[in-house]
């Protein structure tokens, strides 16, 4: 039902191209307006040059029930900083000026969504040059609400599939779920534990003897070699946590970025992008 | 809208009362949702469940619960003797655990049991939803975590001190604004942490379905037991309802069994605050918006980006910036008024319903009673209002001293 002229699809394309490189992704994850929108902005330009092959941007929501301390650190310190959802649509807009190429998934919590409308969103992420949504709380059984109206405006819907999600339940996640699908590989909230190698290579068949759909692993990841490992059994390494705490680290007491705030970022991303480069896909 | 036949079929299979309900969590969360609404829908058929239900209910917490001709307090307010409306407070606050809390708690712990989870955890504001779980944890030895903000644990430490007597384990919210949401976003993460071994007991009819619908269900033993009550004192139904609403369960236990008899009136007071003019309030209907929180779409405090605001109220059970989904679809479709009562307000009842009945109600009731003494006046005797007095004011004597100025 993809309304996405296959030829425009940042997504795929990216996917086609690592898969003729022979290598992983990484996709960085960053939260809009962290930690505040001028240095986000400057952040999330540098991304794709210091490795990034796909950009997931958190919608910053002050009650981000399925986050870790970290995460939800950087949500509020972007609210607090003024951030809203149409800033962050301008953010995408404005980076996509420079960038026609590297996709950029939107992540985050249905309820600044709803406020906003439905359809105004979905008109003004499209026409910044968003890619994608992950909406963590609307699951398949509220596909009605935004999935089947973001997937006709011609946005990716990509999708959480669990530990926990059994072949039935798995079957439900993998319906109307585009672009990619993204394997949370432990159970819990962002940025805590990492499962083991040999579980998340279980889980990647497990999907993909469903799914034709590219696989990304995420949860846990912080370091180039645990992102290395990922990435030789699955399509691409989501990285988050530690790229927030990166940025938390850049500032000065008084909460204010240091001038290098986003080098340390684009540095690690440096890091996690070699390590993602010099893991072999199997 | 289109006005329903009844008021008591709903939810809908997908958790919906109208626009309202739902079930709006992550995929982390969604087998176990599942798997509550699969083991509550067969518990419901088991006549034994209800068996124990009803054991417990009746030699555990003490019920059913009286309802009480507060007579002094009518000519009170009617300004004279058989002046004014004939006011019946329901007695839910001489539950064991001292509030309507206990029904639920009840309920849902005996589901825990029988799908075989060896851990609980709780949210609580005002406390009284944590001593709940905590009182029936140390019953059942089941080991219990409850979430508390910060801000809640300073302002209620008789009830800290409680559950920690009772073996619980108390822990702290710092993130967010330390209040009752974020104690639920924290009982919600140990949740999605722990799926194997814990069952999250919420404490009121909001979340992702089936909780508002189950929670309703245990709390519903008050609406039931009132008609009966009603039937022997007066031999008719009641005139109007008035119940106090934060997240909005002790109301819908009273309201429920109600809701088509649309004779009766029927009032939810929530909390204003400073006045909700000033936005400083819990009143999530009177002041806020749809949006979607917790797991369902109901009426929100927000601001026009989404961002959930901070609910505000002197009654921490009350401090919750949304309502339970289906009192949203009850005024929408105009069945239940909701109107509100301040901090103020909420006081001055608090200490006449002391000095003139002998009775100490929780802050929260004392919103209710806030409203009662508004409508009372301009009624007659013939007219039967049911007030639920859904908690004792125990834990709130330190409060409630502190905005006299006592210092004790």
């Amino acid at each position: 039902m993809s309304e996405i002229d296959p030829k425009n699809d940042r997504l795929n394309r990216r996917f086609a191209a690592l898969k003729a490189e022979g290598r992983g992704g990484l996709v960085a994850f960053v939260t809009a307006g962290d930690p505040n929108p001028e240095a986000s902005a400057r952040i999330v330009k540098g991304l794709p040059a210091a490795g990034a092959d796909i950009i997931e941007l958190g919608m910053p929501f002050s009650d981000p029930m399925a986050d870790g301390p970290s995460i939800q650190a950087s949500s509020l310190r972007a609210l607090n900083a003024g951030m809203t959802l149409r800033k962050t649509i301008e953010l995408v807009r404005d980076f996509r000026r420079d960038d026609p190429d590297t996709p950029i998934i939107l992540m985050g919590y249905y309820n600044p969504i709803y406020r906003y409308g439905v359809d105004a969103f979905l008109a003004d992420a499209v026409e910044a040059g968003v890619d994608g949504l992950i909406i963590v709380d609307l699951p398949p059984e509220e596909d009605d609400e935004l999935c089947l109206p973001a997937r006709a405006a011609g946005l990716h819907w990509i999708r959480l599939a669990t530990p926990t999600s059994d072949a039935e339940r798995l079957e439900k996640v993998l319906t109307n779920t585009s672009g990619f699908v993204y394997y949370v590989s432990v159970m819990g909230i962002t940025g805590t534990k990492s499962a083991a190698r040999d579980s998340i290579a279980a889980a990647v068949s497990r999907i993909k003897a469903r799914s034709d759909l590219p696989v990304a692993v995420g949860f846990g990841i912080r370091r180039p070699e645990q992102a290395q490992e990922v990435v030789s059994v699955a399509d691409a390494a989501v990285v988050g946590s530690a790229l927030v705490d990166t940025v938390k680290a850049g500032l000065d007491e008084a909460g204010q970025p240091q001038d290098d705030v986003a080098a340390a970022v684009h540095a690690l991303v440096r890091d996690l992008a070699t390590g993602v480069r010099s893991g072999q896909t199997e | 809208m289109e006005l329903p036949n009844s008021y008591r079929t709903g939810p809908d299979e997908r958790g919906h009362f109208g626009i309202f309900g739902g079930r709006y969590v992550a995929e982390t969360l969604m087998p176990l949702i599942l798997a509550v609404e699969k083991a509550y829908t067969a518990a419901r058929q088991d006549p034994s469940f209800q068996a124990d239900f009803d054991y417990y209910a009746k030699h555990y917490v003490g019920r059913p619960s009286p309802l009480y001709f507060a007579e002094r307090l009518s000519d009170e307010l009617g300004g004279g003797p058989g002046r004014g409306a004939k006011i019946y407070f329901k007695r839910d606050e001489l539950n064991h655990t001292g509030s309507h809390k206990a029904n639920n708690v009840l309920g849902q712990i005996l589901l825990a049991r029988r799908m075989g989870k060896t851990r609980i955890i709780a949210e609580t504001g005002a406390g009284q939803h944590g001593v709940a779980p905590a009182t029936f944890c140390a019953l059942f030895t089941l080991p219990c975590t409850i979430y508390m903000g910060q801000t809640d644990i300073e302002r209620q430490a008789p009830n800290v001190f409680r559950m920690k007597l009772l073996g619980a384990e108390v822990h702290s919210v710092t993130s967010g604004t330390g209040t009752l949401k974020d104690a639920m976003n924290d009982a919600l993460r140990d949740w999605v942490a722990n799926v194997e071994n814990t069952f999250y007991i919420i404490g009121t009819v909001a979340g992702p379905h089936p909780y508002p619908a189950m929670v309703r269900d245990f709390q519903s033993i008050i609406g039931k037991e009132v008609r009966e009550q009603m039937q022997e004192a007066e031999g008719r139904l009641p005139d109007s309802l008035v119940a106090c609403i934060g997240g909005g369960s002790n109301a819908m236990g009273l309201f429920h069994p109600f809701l088509d008899d649309t004779e009766v009136k029927i009032y939810g007071v929530e909390a204003a605050g400073l006045g909700v003019n000033t936005g400083e309030h819990a009143a999530s209907l009177t002041g806020g918006q749809p949006g979607v929180l917790h797991g369902n779409r109901t009426y929100l405090l927000q601001n026009d980006d989404g961002q959930i605001k901070d609910a505000f109220s002197i009654s921490a059970g009350l401090d919750y910036p949304g309502i339970g989904p289906e009192h949203s679809w009850l005024h929408e479709t105009g069945r239940v008024n909701y109107v509100s009562a301040t901090d103020e307000e909420a006081l001055d009842a608090f200490q006449l319903c002391s000095r003139i009945e002998g009775i100490i109600p929780a802050l929260e009731p004392a919103h209710a009673l806030a409203y009662v003494r508004k409508m009372a006046p301009d009624l007659n005797r013939d007219h039967i209002i049911v007030m639920n007095l859904c908690g004792r004011g125990d834990k709130d004597v330190f409060t409630v001293a502190d905005a006299l100025g006592v210092e004790l």
